[in-house]
C-alpha cells in the first residue's frame, strides 16, 4: 500500500526484546499473588497399577501443609480433561497408567513444605501388567488401559473414536487411492524401508506452571498454555461454569514448540484453589515436566514402486505410533502423520494405514512438526534407498517426482502453494551437492510438505485510541516466535502508523478476542489476516465518522498513509477524527476482523508448510560421533514480514530436528523412564552448532496470508531426520533404521560384527 | 525453620536480613528480592538459566544456597544495564536476535558478561567452550555466538 512507512519486509527489532535482555520480561512462573499456596503433585512410581489406598496423615502433619487432595476429593467436579476425548484424569482415578502420573496433590504454604508433604504421602499399589511398548499393548490378551468410554471433547471425533474399546488401539486412520497391488505387481523396482522415530521431550525451558484462583468471581488462571481458550474450555467443564466465568491468561511463554498446546497443569492448580479457597501455584521443574507430555514415537514401514525411469507408481505405508497413556492430541498427530508421510510427490496409487496405540508411558501430544518428522523420516529414507537401488541421483529422483506448484498432494485439498524443486536447487547449490564427499563424510537432503493444521478460526480487534496510537487485541500467544512483533508490523503497515505507536495485547480469554490455537504456524497467516480485516474495519469506521464530522457522504471519504482524506476539508489524522466525532476530547474506534473457512480460506489447508533442507556430515570412525559440517535450510514462506524472525524460526526448528536426529530419546525400561532429566536426556548444546549454516528464504508471494505470506517454524525441522540418516548412510556405507544417530549407534553400524540396530546395504 | 543472617550486595544494593537455611540463591533472589529475571529450569546445574555472578564468578543459583551469598557481591541480569542504557552485550543480543522466548537469555547474558570480563577478545571456539553449560532451545545458538562476537567488536571500537 503506502510507501511512507514500510513496516513489513524488514527485520525490525523484537518488541519484547528489551524486556527479555534486561530480565524485566514476565513469564507465568514470575506471577505471584498475596495469600498464594504452592501445590506439588505426588507422582506414581508405577507404570500400571491399581491404587489401593493413599495415606495422607503424615503429609498433613508436615508443618505448612494445608491440604492433600486425591481424585476422591473431586466428586463434585468433572474430574477429567481432554480436548478430543476427556479421558485424562486430573489425578489418577482408581489406577495409574504411567510412571510419573499425578496421584495426589499436596498444597502448602511454601514450596518446600509442599515437597516435604508430597514425600510423606504413602500410596499403596497393586501392580498390573505393564504395557511398556506397542508390542505388549497389542498382544491379544493384553489388559485394556482404558476399559471404559469417555465423553468426547470434540464432536469432529465422535465417529473416529469407538465408545467401547476391544483393544489398546487409540485411533486408526487410513487413506489412499488407486490400485496399489497392481502397481506393485507391474513395478520395475520396489524398495521397502522400516524406520523408527524416537520418543521426544520438547524441553521448553520454562516448565509447565499455572497459578489459579477459584472464587465467587469464577476461575482465574495464569499459565504457560499456548492455547488459553482451549484450557478455558476444559476448566469450564471441570467446574461446570459457563465459559464467561473462566479466565485464562498466558503471558510470555518460555518456549512452547507445540508442547504447551492444550491443558496440562492448570486443572491441578485450579482444584487446589477450589479445595482450599486460596490461590494455588503449581510450578513444575524440568524433571516433573518430562512426566507431563512427550512426542509420539513411531515405527513406519514403507514400500514404494517405481517405473523404469524412476517415477513413483505406488507407495504403501504402515504407521504404528506409541501414543502413551491418554488420548491428548495423539489422534490428530496420527492423522497428520498419515497425511505427511508420503511427501509432496505425484503418487498415482497410495495406501496409508496408521494406528496409534495406548501404552503405559507418558502421554504424547503435539510437538513441532506434528507427525511430519516421524512420517517424513521413513518416506524420505525410502526414496534415498530407492535412488541408490535405481542408480539415480537422490535430488534428481525427487525432482522427477515432485508435485509442481499448484499441483495436488491430497485430493480435495488446496493445491501446492510452493516451488519445492527450486527450493531443492537452493539447498543443492549451498551444499555444493555435485562435489563428491570424502571418506567418512556424507551429504543428505530432504523435502516435506505439511497440510498445516491451522483451521481458519481467528478473531482480532484493532483499537485506534484518541491520540492515534493503536492497540491490537489478539488471543494468540507469544512464545518466542515473535508474533507480538510481526502482528504489530502487519497492523502498522495496514493503518499507515509508526510501529512504535502500535501495541499488541495477547492471550487473555477475559479480554482478548477468540483465537482457536497458537500452533501449526498459523499466526502470521490467520491472525495476520484477522488483524488486516480489523484494520480495514477500523478505517471504514473512521471514514464514516470523518464524513459525518464534515457533513459529506461517506463514499467520498478515503483513507491513505495514516490519514483520513475528506474532499474540501483536507487530511485528518485519526485522533482528530475520533475526538471531533465523540466531542469530549476522547473516545476510540474498534475495528473487528473475523476469519473463518470461507473465501480464499475455503480450501484447506490454508497453506502447505513445506521444507527443503540438507546436511553435510562427517563421522569420527573411532567414536561414531556425527559432526554436522554444513546445514542448509530453505524457508519457503511466500513473503517474510520479518526476515530475521523467519531465519530465527528456521534455524531453531532445524536445530530441534538435529536434536532428534543425533541425540534425543526418552528411554523406557518396562515402563520406567530411565532418563527423566536434562543430564541423561541430551539436547543440542552450543558446541553442536553446525560448522557452517545457510538459512535461505524463498519469497515467491504464493501464500494466502498477508502480503503473500505463509507459515514458518516447522518446515525446516520436518525433513532433517531423513537428511541426516541419508548423509550418515553415505558416510559409513550402512543404512540406519532409527534415530537418534548417537555415537554408540553409529559406531555399532560401522562395526556390525559386534553391533546391532542396522541393516547392511 | 532455621534461619541464617546474611549481609550481601545485590546489583549494588546492600541487603541485610535473615534467610531460611534451605533457601537456594535463586529462591532468595526471585522470591525475597523480587528479581525475577533469574530463572530456574533443570534445577541440577545443567541448563544455565539461573546463572548469576557471585564476586564476579558465575554460579548456578538453583543449587547454591542463599546463605552462601553472605559477604558476597551478587550481579543478576537486572544489574547488567547502566540505568536505561543497555550493556554492549544486551544491545548485541537485541541486534542479532539472540533472544526468542527469552527464558535462557538472562543466563547467557550473565555468563557472556563474565567471559568478556576475563577475555575481551574470545575466539568463536572460546565462546562456545565458555557457554557449553547454557542451553537454548529456540535459537540454534548461532545468533548468541554472533551477539557475543559483536559485543566484543564494539568494545574494541570504543
Amino acid at each position: 500500500m503506502n510507501s511512507q512507512s514500510e513496516s513489513i519486509g524488514a527485520s525490525l527489532p523484537r518488541s519484547d526484546g528489551r524486556s527479555k535482555v534486561t530480565g524485566a520480561a514476565r513469564y507465568a512462573v514470575d506471577h505471584v499473588v498475596p495469600d498464594m499456596l504452592h501445590g506439588v503433585a505426588v507422582r506414581s512410581t508405577r507404570a500400571h497399577a491399581a491404587i489401593d489406598g493413599i495415606g495422607t496423615d503424615d503429609a498433613l502433619a508436615v508443618p505448612g501443609v494445608v491440604a492433600v487432595l486425591t481424585s476422591e476429593d473431586l466428586a463434585d467436579l468433572f474430574p477429567r480433561y481432554g480436548h478430543l476425548v476427556a479421558d485424562h484424569p486430573i489425578m489418577a482415578i482408581e489406577k495409574t497408567n504411567y510412571m510419573g502420573e499425578p496421584v495426589a496433590l499436596v498444597v502448602a504454604e511454601t514450596i518446600h513444605a509442599a515437597h516435604d508433604g508430597a514425600d510423606a504421602v504413602v500410596v499403596r499399589y497393586t501392580d498390573l501388567p505393564v504395557l511398556a511398548d506397542v508390542a505388549s499393548a497389542m498382544e491379544p490378551d493384553a489388559p485394556l488401559i482404558h476399559p471404559t468410554a469417555y465423553p468426547v471433547g470434540d464432536a469432529a471425533f465422535e465417529e473416529a473414536i469407538t465408545d467401547e474399546r476391544e483393544d489398546n488401539v487409540a485411533h486408526e486412520v487410513s487413506l489412499g487411492w488407486g490400485d496399489v497391488e497392481s502397481a506393485f505387481a507391474e513395478a520395475a523396482a520396489t524398495v521397502e524401508t522400516t524406520a523408527q522415530y524416537p520418543k521426544l521431550y520438547a524441553y521448553a525451558m520454562e516448565p509447565y506452571n499455572a497459578l489459579a484462583s477459584v472464587t465467587d468471581d469464577g476461575v482465574d488462571v495464569v499459565t504457560t498454555a499456548q492455547h488459553p481458550f482451549m484450557v478455558r474450555d476444559d476448566l469450564a467443564r471441570i467446574f461446570g461454569e459457563p465459559l464467561s466465568r473462566v479466565r485464562v491468561r498466558s503471558p510470555l511463554l518460555g518456549g512452547g514448540y507445540g508442547s504447551k498446546s492444550y491443558t496440562k497443569v492448570e486443572p491441578l492448580a485450579a482444584v487446589g484453589a477450589w479445595a482450599t479457597g486460596r490461590p494455588v501455584k503449581v510450578a513444575l521443574n524440568a524433571e516433573e515436566a518430562i512426566f507431563t507430555t512427550r512426542a509420539d514415537s513411531a515405527v513406519i514401514t514403507v514400500r514404494s514402486a517405481f517405473d523404469a525411469e524412476g517415477r513413483i507408481t505406488a507407495r504403501d505405508f504402515d504407521i504404528v505410533m506409541d501414543t502413551g497413556a491418554y488420548t491428548d492430541n495423539g489422534t490428530l498427530v496420527l492423522a497428520k502423520c498419515a497425511n505427511r508421510c508420503f511427501g509432496p510427490y505425484n503418487i498415482p496409487n497410495l495406501r496409508v494405514r496408521g494406528r496409534a496405540v495406548f501404552t503405559n508411558t507418558v502421554s504424547s501430544s503435539s510437538y513441532r512438526g506434528f507427525g511430519a518428522p516421524q512420517g517424513n523420516l521413513a518416506g524420505e529414507m525410502n526414496l534415498d534407498q530407492a535412488a541408490e537401488k535405481l542408480g539415480i541421483d537422490p535430488i534428481e529422483l525427487r525432482k522427477l517426482n515432485l508435485v509442481a506448484p499448484g499441483g495436488t498432494i491430497l485430493p480435495g485439498k488446496r493445491g501446492l502453494d510452493a516451488d519445492l524443486a527450486s527450493d531443492l536447487d537452493m539447498v543443492s547449490e549451498a551444499l555444493e551437492w555435485d562435489t563428491p564427499d570424502s571418506e567418512f563424510t556424507g551429504t543428505g537432503v530432504g523435502v516435506s510438505a505439511s497440510d498445516a493444521g491451522a483451521y481458519p478460526v481467528s478473531t482480532a480487534q484493532v483499537r485506534v485510541l484518541f491520540d492515534g496510537s493503536v492497540l491490537v487485541m489478539s488471543g494468540s500467544t507469544e512464545m518466542g516466535q515473535g508474533s507480538r512483533t510481526v502482528l504489530a508490523q502487519i497492523a502498522a503497515q495496514e493503518l499507515g502508523v509508526d510501529i512504535a505507536r502500535v501495541k499488541v495485547v495477547q492471550s487473555d480469554t477475559g479480554s482478548s478476542p477468540y483465537e482457536r490455537t497458537t500452533g501449526a504456524s498459523r499466526t502470521t497467516v490467520l491472525v495476520g489476516l484477522a488483524i488486516m480485516r480489523a484494520c480495514r474495519d477500523a478505517l471504514s469506521k473512521l471514514e464514516e465518522m470523518a464524513a459525518e464530522n464534515a457533513g459529506v457522504a461517506a463514499a467520498e471519504v478515503k483513507s491513505a498513509e495514516g490519514m483520513i482524506l475528506v474532499p474540501g476539508t483536507g487530511s485528518w489524522p485519526y485522533d482528530q477524527v475520533i475526538r471531533e466525532w465523540f466531542g469530549a476530547g476522547s473516545g476510540e474506534v474498534t475495528g473487528v476482523g473475523l476469519v473463518r473457512r470461507a473465501g480464499e480460506l475455503e480450501l484447506l489447508p490454508p497453506f502447505w508448510e513445506v521444507g527443503a533442507v540438507g546436511v553435510k556430515v562427517s563421522i569420527d570412525p573411532d567414536t561414531g560421533y556425527v559432526n554436522v559440517n554444513h546445514l542448509a535450510t530453505v524457508g519457503d514462506v511466500g513473503f517474510a514480514i520479518n526476515p530475521a524472525l523467519v531465519e530465527g524460526q528456521d534455524l531453531g526448528a532445524a536445530t530441534q530436528g538435529l536434536g532428534a536426529a543425533l541425540f534425543e530419546e526418552l528411554i523406557y525400561d518396562n515402563g520406567q523412564l530411565e532418563n527423566p532429566n536434562l543430564v541423561d536426556y541430551r539436547v543440542p548444546k552450543i558446541g553442536d552448532v553446525p560448522d557452517e549454516i545457510s538459512t535461505m528464504i524463498a519469497e515467491r508471494g504464493d501464500g494466502v496470508g498477508p502480503h503473500g505470506a505463509k507459515g514458518a517454524g516447522e518446515g525446516t525441522l520436518n525433513p532433517i531426520g531423513g537428511a541426516v540418516a541419508a548423509a550418515v548412510a553415505r558416510a559409513i556405507g550402512t543404512w540406519p533404521d532409527r534415530l537418534p544417530l548417537t555415537p554408540e549407534r553409529v559406531w555399532t553400524l560401522m562395526n556390525p560384527e559386534t553391533g546391532k540396530n542396522g541393516t547392511k546395504n | 525453620m532455621a534461619r541464617v543472617e546474611i549481609n550481601t550486595v545485590v546489583n549494588g544494593y546492600a541487603y541485610s536480613g535473615s534467610v531460611q537455611s534451605r533457601w537456594t540463591a535463586a529462591e532468595f533472589i526471585r522470591d525475597e528480592l523480587g528479581l525475577t529475571g533469574t530463572k530456574t529450569s533443570c534445577e541440577m546445574e545443567v541448563c544455565g538459566v539461573c546463572s548469576i555472578l557471585v564476586d564476579g564468578v558465575p554460579v548456578s543459583a538453583c543449587t547454591a544456597l542463599a546463605s552462601d551469598l553472605d559477604n558476597k557481591s551478587v550481579v543478576t541480569v537486572e544489574g547488567l544495564a547502566d540505568g536505561d542504557e543497555l550493556s554492549a552485550l544486551q544491545q548485541a543480543f537485541l541486534d542479532r536476535f539472540a533472544a526468542q522466548c527469552g527464558f535462557c537469555t538472562s543466563g547467557f547474558l550473565v555468563m557472556a558478561t563474565a567471559l568478556l570480563e576475563s577475555n575481551p577478545h574470545p575466539t568463536s571456539e572460546e565462546i562456545t567452550h565458555y557457554l557449553e553449560g547454557n542451553i537454548c532451545r529456540c535459537t540454534g545458538y548461532r545468533p548468541i555466538i554472533e551477539a557475543v562476537q559483536l559485543a566484543a567488536e564494539r568494545a574494541d571500537g570504543e
